[in-house]
């Protein structure tokens, strides 16, 4: 019994101590492999740059994983100070007001200076609520690219496509030719429907994409989406385009063994794909449009994850993780990731201090994902906010698999997807009663 | 013989204190607690919540995708029961033949037991990988496009043969020590009226077994619809996509990775219910027809 006392006791000093110097902050993500690596080393920069605070980051599995963590632990009020949230959990975390602190008060309170207009344009809005106030932090920002391998392309003869219908009459017989398997996808909610709806400036979903209000429709069974899947169906049964399941991975190993031509995926995979020993050389564009749909294609939504600041905690924590934010946004910081990771710079310095540096000009693959971001914004760009979003991106999947299978037609895929997600969407309304 | 008995009912409560803590804890409560979010949706953060009366339950109703994971999950537990006890009852008979290397035999048979089913799921990942498995290669040869991940049946076939692989030998174990438990004066005798080793299995040995065999049913049924959960979800990776998936592994879906609460509760209601009938139909049905000597 002394003994214990004797030692929690001892525990106690060393907490105290510790925590008169310095405020302790965590920081919950689901940044794995290589990408961790780099969280980690942001942390520790951080900490060495200054003696007030220290972070430490917790890697908590899978973007749903750490979501569903982060809200179990607020419920038991064991929340971190900061929480990765991605796209499709922005709605649920943004929702939920009162379980985070809107990140522009949080800067504004500790004395950062805060300007929505520093974020690039297609970043600035998308984790805002409607009346774009700024509630979470845009940290991993990335967009959906076009990669290419660089020696297929040259064997067939071709250019990376600039639209679909290059595709599929030009670039697609070349390759296949050629021997390749023309073309692979890494996620198809993402790719094949948020940003086919932005690429194109088409309505996601009614009240403003869903930003304006609970009551939202989504918009998905629309002629432009189901023809666009109807040719994706005919380009598999061609031979045109691979599936390769609903996994990540698995469609973009194929394009790394040099199989697959064309891969579509995140522009943060530009990091990990730099760092692997590719039999042959990459590089990346912007994704092909349908010249038929529109004629002056727009910037596409932002993927990744945001960092929420969750509420219940201490003013002097709140501070702490103001001071980290802040150090995050600097342009240094947000170069170094960039060059790590291939993420966007978040800011307008930043990415300026990547071009002055001459990055781009080494690399000129690494500034796609940006330069796609930053095209013209057209009327429906700025992002979608749909409660129940994982939820729905699942019922997405299920249905292209099955159309890809042959177990359903398209024009039936569509309605049960727009029938679910409709239902999913009443549903969060009513959760949020 | 003595009869012993307690002078105070204290001593007996206290006794039975931490098993029905334990229980009231981590059963009643979470299960009292399931019951009233199954009549709500709620924020998944907490802040507010509708009651919705049995909504949760009508939807699940109305659901192609429930009704396919209903259906998805009757076949895949008889399957996957079917198959491991008869894989198992086989290999217990023939283990129990053997004289010679015994105990390596029995040891080889039984080690899986100690695998757990996550990792079980891991290494049917790598054995039915789509690019480079070495199952999927062995199936190439028939002709088999085998494709995880991508075709329903596939994947179907995967789960179904990792559980089976994963259950055998609990299976083995308790077969193979009936077995023993089998008189050798019955088996003499049954030696004596019948030569044919078939005909004397299906006699003697199998009657014989059947109290080992139900109970065995019975904890093969409960092993295929929940436990195989951990085998589920390493094979799928975490995106459901178009794959099967048990009614089990869709209120995890729903509830951990959707966030739908009261959804979730609905469907966990729905199982409580059926294993609650699992119970009756265990105690009422079988238990008298059954002898355990």
């Amino acid at each position: 019994m002394t003994r214990i006392s004797l030692a929690s006791a001892a525990a106690l000093a060393l907490f105290a101590n510790a925590a008169s110097a310095q405020t302790e902050i965590s920081w919950w993500h689901a940044m794995g492999g290589a990408l961790g690596d780099t969280v980690n080393q942001i942390a520790t920069d951080f900490n060495a740059s200054q003696s007030d605070y220290v972070i430490t980051p917790v890697f908590k599995g899978t973007y749903e994983e750490a979501l569903t963590a982060g809200i179990a632990a607020f419920r038991a009020g064991e929340q971190p100070n900061i929480l990765q949230v991605f796209d499709a959990g922005a709605a649920t975390v943004i929702a939920a007001q009162g379980a985070t602190i809107p990140v522009q008060d949080l800067l504004i309170d500790n004395g950062v200076d805060f300007n929505i207009e520093d974020y690039i344009s297609g970043v600035r809005y998308f984790y805002a609520d409607s009346e774009d106030k700024m509630i979470g932090m845009p940290f991993n920002s990335s967009s959906p690219i076009m990669y290419y391998n660089v020696q297929a392309l040259e064997a067939a003869g071709v250019t990376p496509p600039k639209t679909y219908e290059e595709f599929e009459t030009v670039t697609a017989p070349a390759l296949v030719e050629a021997g390749y398997i023309p073309l692979a996808q890494s996620h198809s909610p993402w790719i094949w429907v948020e940003n086919f709806m932005s690429r194109h400036d088409l309505p996601f979903a009614t009240n403003d994409n869903g930003y304006t209000g609970l009551d939202t429709q989504i918009l998905v069974n629309s002629p432009e989406l189901k023809m666009h899947w109807n040719k994706v169906k005919e380009w598999r049964d061609a031979g045109f385009y691979e599936w390769y399941g609903a996994a990540w991975n698995d469609n973009q190993k194929p394009f790394e063994e040099g199989k697959v031509a064309i891969w579509m995926g995140s522009s943060g995979s530009f990091g990990g794909l730099s760092k692997l020993d590719l039999p042959f050389d990459f590089s990346a564009t912007v994704l092909p449009y349908w010249e038929s749909v529109t004629a002056e294609p727009k910037q596409t939504f932002i993927g990744g994850a945001a960092l929420f600041a969750m509420s219940g905690k201490s003013e002097a924590e709140n501070a702490a993780t103001a001071a980290f934010f802040q150090y995050l946004t600097s342009p240094e910081t947000q170069v170094m990731w960039h060059k790590e990771t291939g993420y966007v710079p978040v800011t307008t310095a930043a990415y300026e201090m990547a071009k002055a540096e001459g990055y781009y000009d080494e690399l000129p693959a690494a500034e796609v994902g940006i330069e796609q971001l930053s095209l013209p914004a057209g009327e429906y760009t700025k992002g979608y906010r749909m409660g129940f979003y994982v939820q729905i991106r699942d019922v997405m999947n299920r249905e292209f698999g099955r159309i890809l299978a042959g177990d359903t037609s398209v024009d039936d895929a569509f309605t049960a997807i727009e029938a679910e997600s409709n239902e999913l969407l009443a549903k969060f309304a009513q959760t949020q009663g | 013989m003595k009869r012993a008995g307690f002078t105070s009912a204290w001593l007996p409560a206290m006794l039975l204190l931490p098993q029905l803590a334990v229980i009231a804890i981590f059963f009643y409560w979470p299960a009292a607690h399931a019951l009233r979010s199954s009549f709500y949706l709620q924020d998944p953060f907490g802040f507010g919540e509708t009651f919705v009366g049995l909504s949760n339950f009508t939807s699940l109703l109305t659901s192609a995708a429930y009704s396919r994971a209903a259906w998805f999950t009757v076949f895949f537990t008889l399957i996957v029961t079917f198959g491991s006890l008869s894989i198992a009852l086989l290999l217990a008979v023939k283990a129990d033949k053997v004289i010679r290397g015994a105990k390596t035999y029995r040891t080889l048979l039984m080690w899986v037991y100690a695998v757990a089913p996550p990792v079980a799921g891991v290494i049917g990942l790598i054995m039915f990988n789509q690019s480079w498995g070495p199952l999927k290669e062995f199936f190439a040869l028939f002709g088999w496009d085998f494709k995880l991940g991508v075709n329903y049946f596939d994947t179907a076939f995967a789960m179904i043969a990792v559980s089976i692989w994963k259950q055998v030998p609990v299976n083995f174990i308790f077969f193979l020590s009936g077995l023993q438990s089998i008189p050798k004066s019955v088996r003499e005798a049954a030696l004596i009226d019948n030569r044919s080793a078939t005909g004397r299995f299906w006699d003697i040995t199998f009657p014989l077994l059947a109290p080992t065999g139900f109970f065995l049913l019975i904890t093969n049924i409960t092993y295929a619809m929940f436990d195989t959960f951990g085998v589920i979800d390493t094979v799928l990776k975490g995106q459901p996509g178009n794959n099967p998936m048990t009614l089990v592994y869709k209120v995890y879906v729903d509830g951990f990775r959707g966030n739908d609460l009261g959804g979730s509760s609905a469907q966990s209601v729905v199982l409580m219910v059926l294993v609650l009938a699992l119970t009756v139909f265990q105690f009422r049905m079988i238990e008298r027809r059954i002898h355990y000597t």
